[in-house]
This record gives structure tokens, C-alpha cells and sequence, in this order.
């Protein structure tokens, strides 16, 4: 099965309100797929429906090749969700809170301290889950998740809120798991975060998908106004047009041994999404 | 399935010391009756009255507190959707739970029996009809607990129920004109049958309102449950 989760035509209402119109999604196995888009987008509201927590208004969808609206409990043995709202047993510790889902899923407790090992919570095993800070229990819910080792990982917003470092850290872990061949699905409104994981986007704005595509793709599909930026040695820079006319100039600099650095200028998915939409996907 | 149920036991163990609002309802009672009991002697006064009366206070309060309470907080914090997304079965959850509340009330029933003097034979039968009053009261809590979305919301629906349960009993004994109507509900009915444990004095009306109590508590919960199942409040 390549498909491992598909949407079609889903769409959503909150009472009169439209969060979601017409989204078509296909996830094919072990790829790393981000869902980008602004706060309210309705990138919760998909996961939510995808995973079945949520009946859509319309549309189908399905993920490992069951239809959502029909994915009982066993059925979740091989999804992990990690989503902000899911919460901890606060007075647990980290580890205590590892060994219930140990314990529901069956899993020997040797497998515990690794988990939390990975995620580099080792050492605050005996801290209860109500002392950790934002980054430690974002890592704690990603161990949770990655204990029972699933085949397809929901991450809703993985990073969000969270320091460059503890980021940093939980994109190897994304990595390490699509190495293991493990499907991803992101959603993030970080361009660079998704630039660095993900081997397809989709933009979301106000629940329609205004563009989808490998995020590279989709930079040069949207590079209108191809420039090129020199630096010379002097300090001065040059904006070039990216076309033959620049040629004579370039090849002037090179002869004098003035010329530093030369780059193409390719838009960011931010400005990707800005020429799309008119807002900024930081909002 | 019996995994899934130790697995929710043992989580409530664990949390047992570190729930301070839970743990003060088990033990708030067995310990107000030791006191009593041994340091409040009225000439004339009934025998065990304090363990009689703090028994059916007891389980008017702590087991329908405590199971709505629970309910609430894993609700509202959603790591009740955890647990049943990852194959516990709301069936199994509730034994879970409430096998763990039914427990620690029947330990602290046995401290309040203990402490009231009863032995042999009259505390297995006191024993009986507290593990009865917990079981209903738990399943009144645990219809709370599923019609709530929060754990405000649960409290302040479990506050005036519990009142009425553990209290009425209480408030009986001195006016007829409520113990008239507090024979209605199953609290006064192990008031009575509490008291009378020593000569078993059973009324025709007792089993009838006992069963009749059950019976809306279990309709109550299954309304509660298939409205609000026991993700959404």
C-alpha cells in the first residue's frame, strides 16, 4: 500500500463558519508531508478529521487504508498523534506516564527508558510532567508517541513555541523516524521547518489548498522576478536581472577579480505563500 | 482487556498521594470517626453513632465525588481521548476506575466499621451494604462525570447531589418531615440499615427504594453516556 493517507473533497463547517473546502491530500509511504498555513487555517481541523476524531461535513478520507470515520482503537497500533491539546498525567512523572501507554500497548518496560532516552529526557525520568517546561513535554508527547513505534505519525505543530535548540532536536527525531520509514505528517506555519523536513507541502489559507507541491518546486514555480545579487570585494552590491543582459556585466567582473559572491535570488515558501494569498504565514 | 483495566488501576494508584483533592474524600471520614469515636461519649447516646452516621456520609460524598471528579479532569485535559484512541475501551476505563474508587472507599469503610466497633458477622453484613451504597453512588458520579465537560462543571453538579445524599441522612434523624422524604433516596435507606445491623431490621420499603435508586442511577448514567459519550461534555 503506497497511499498511506487520502483525502477527498473534505470539507468542514464550525457551525456557519467554513473552516474547510474541497482539500485533497495524498500521502505516500514514507514521505514527510507538511501542512502549512497560518494559526486558524484549519490544519488541526484536518489532522483531526483524518484521524478520525472528527467527522467531516464532507468528503471521505483514510489513512493506512482504512476510512477515518470507521478507525476503531486497534487501528491507532500503528498511528502515532501528537497533538499540543492531547495532555500528560500531571502528577505523573515522565517515566510513569511512559509506562501506562507501556503497559496499554503491551510493551515490555525495558523499551521505557530508551524512549525516553531518545528524546533526551533520560534524566528527568522521576520529574513529574506538570514540572516540565514547554520543550520537555512537547518532547515527553513525542516519546509517548514513538514508543509504540507507528508506521504513521500525525505531529501537529511539532515545534511550535519552542526554542531553536529543543526544534533542532525534534527534527532529527522527524528524520530519524523517515529513515525508519515512517510516513510523516506535519503542520507547521514554520517555512524553514518545513523547507528542512518536508518532501511535499500543501499551502492552507482559510481552509482551501492553494498550492501544493515539493517545496523546492514550489519556490521555482513561483521565482517571478528571477534576480541576481552580487557582492564585489569593494563592499558594493549589485542587483542583476536574471537573463542574458546580465551576462556582459558578470563576465566584466570575473576578468577584474572584483566579484565576491554571486546568488540567484528564489522566493521562500513565505513569499510563496504571501504572492498566493495576500497574508503572511506567521499570522 | 483485563491489561487495559489494571493498566487504568495502576495509573490511579500512582496518583493516589499526589491527588490531595481525591485522597482527602477517602480519608476525610475514617479518620473524623476515630476521632469521634473515641473521643465523644454522650450519656444515652445510640452505639456507633458517629461510624453510622460518617458511614453513610461517606458514601454519599466520596465515591460520587471522586468518580465525577476524575471523569471531568481526564476530559478536560484529554488524556481521556488518549486512552481510547489507544484501544481502552470506555468499558474498560470505567472498571478501571472505578474498581480503584470502590477499593480505597470499602478500605476506608472497613476503618469507619472498625472504629464503630462492629465485628463477626454484623460487619460483614456492614461491609455488604457499604459496598453496595459506594456502587451506586459511583455510578451517580460517574454519570456527572460523563454529562460534564470540565471539572467546574462537574462540581458544581456534584456539590448540591452530594449534599443531598450524604446529608439528608444526617438532618433526618432530628426532623420527620425530611425523613419522610430522605427515605426515598438510598443514603437513608443504609442509614437505617446501618443502624439496624445489630437486630437486621429490614422494612418491605428498604430493597424497593434501594433497587429503585440503582436502577435511575444506572438510566441516569446511560443517558449521560450516549449524549455525551465520554470524550465530549
Amino acid at each position: 500500500m503506497n497511499k498511506t493517507v487520502e483525502a477527498r473533497n473534505i470539507g468542514h463547517s464550525f457551525g456557519a463558519r467554513r473552516v474547510l473546502e474541497d482539500v485533497n491530500i495524498t500521502l505516500e509511504k514514507g514521505q514527510i508531508f507538511g501542512l502549512l498555513g497560518p494559526s486558524g487555517a484549519g490544519k488541526t481541523t484536518l489532522i483531526k478529521i483524518l484521524t478520525g476524531q472528527l467527522m467531516p461535513s464532507s468528503g471521505d478520507s483514510s489513512i493506512l487504508g482504512i476510512r477515518s470515520i470507521v478507525l476503531r482503537g486497534a487501528d491507532y497500533k500503528q498511528v502515532g498523534i501528537m497533538m499540543e491539546q492531547f495532555g500528560l498525567y500531571e502528577r505523573l512523572t515522565c517515566y510513569d506516564n511512559l509506562s501506562l501507554f507501556a503497559r496499554i500497548y503491551g510493551i515490555p518496560k525495558e523499551k521505557i527508558l530508551p524512549a525516553l532516552d531518545k528524546v533526551g529526557l533520560a534524566d528527568a525520568r522521576k520529574i513529574a510532567a506538570a514540572n516540565l517546561s514547554k520543550g520537555m513535554r512537547s518532547r515527553l508527547l513525542l516519546a509517548r508517541v514513538l514508543m509504540v513505534a507507528p508506521m504513521l505519525l500525525f505531529l501537529d505543530e511539532p515545534t511550535g513555541g519552542l526554542d531553536p535548540s529543543t526544534s533542532d532536536e525534534i527534527h532529527k527525531l522527524i528524520l530519524e523516524e523517515k529513515a525508519r520509514g515512517v510516513t510523516v505528517f506535519l503542520t507547521t506555519h514554520n517555512m524553514a521547518e518545513a523547507e528542512k523536513l518536508c518532501d511535499h507541502i500543501a499551502l492552507l489559507n482559510e481552509g482551501k489548498i492553494v498550492a501544493t507541491g515539493a517545496p523546492k518546486v514550489l519556490c521555482r514555480q513561483y521565482n517571478r522576478e528571477k534576480r541576481l545579487k552580487i557582492h564585489l570585494y569593494s563592499g558594493e552590491d549589485r542587483d542583476l536581472s536574471h537573463d542574458a543582459s546580465a551576462a556582459g556585466e558578470i563576465s566584466k567582473l570575473l576578468e577584474s577579480g572584483d566579484l565576491e559572491t554571486i546568488h540567484s535570488t528564489e522566493p521562500n515558501l513565505e513569499n510563496v505563500f504571501m504572492e498566493l494569498t495576500g497574508r503572511s504565514l506567521a499570522v | 482487556m483485563t491489561g487495559h483495566i489494571r493498566a487504568i488501576f495502576w495509573k490511579q494508584m500512582k496518583e493516589t498521594f499526589k491527588n490531595k483533592a481525591i485522597f482527602i474524600q477517602f480519608v476525610m471520614f475514617p479518620v473524623m470517626t476515630i476521632i469521634m469515636e473515641n473521643s465523644v461519649k454522650i450519656e444515652g447516646m445510640q452505639p456507633h453513632f458517629f461510624a453510622n452516621l460518617f458511614a453513610v456520609m461517606y458514601v454519599g460524598m466520596a465515591p460520587l465525588t471522586s468518580m465525577a471528579s476524575i471523569l471531568a479532569e481526564e476530559k478536560e485535559k484529554n488524556t481521556l481521548r488518549v486512552l481510547l484512541m489507544a484501544n481502552v475501551r470506555p468499558v474498560e476505563y470505567l472498571i478501571g476506575i472505578g474498581s480503584y474508587i470502590w477499593t480505597l472507599c470499602m478500605f476506608g469503610a472497613a476503618v469507619i466499621g472498625v472504629a464503630g466497633g462492629y465485628t463477626g458477622t454484623v460487619f460483614g453484613l456492614y461491609l455488604l451494604v457499604m459496598g453496595f451504597g459506594i456502587l451506586v453512588s459511583m455510578v451517580i458520579g460517574a454519570a456527572i462525570g460523563s454529562f460534564s465537560k470540565n471539572q467546574m462543571m462537574a462540581t458544581s453538579v456534584t456539590v448540591p447531589v452530594m449534599m443531598i445524599f450524604s446529608f439528608l441522612p444526617m438532618i433526618s434523624m432530628f426532623n420527620k418531615t425530611i425523613a419522610n422524604v430522605a427515605r426515598f433516596t438510598y443514603s437513608e435507606q443504609l442509614r437505617l440499615l446501618i443502624s439496624g445491623l445489630g437486630h437486621l431490621k429490614v422494612s418491605p420499603e428498604m430493597p424497593i427504594v434501594l433497587a429503585v435508586n440503582a436502577v435511575v442511577a444506572l438510566g441516569l448514567f446511560i443517558v449521560a453516556y450516549r449524549r455525551s459519550g465520554l470524550e465530549n461534555g
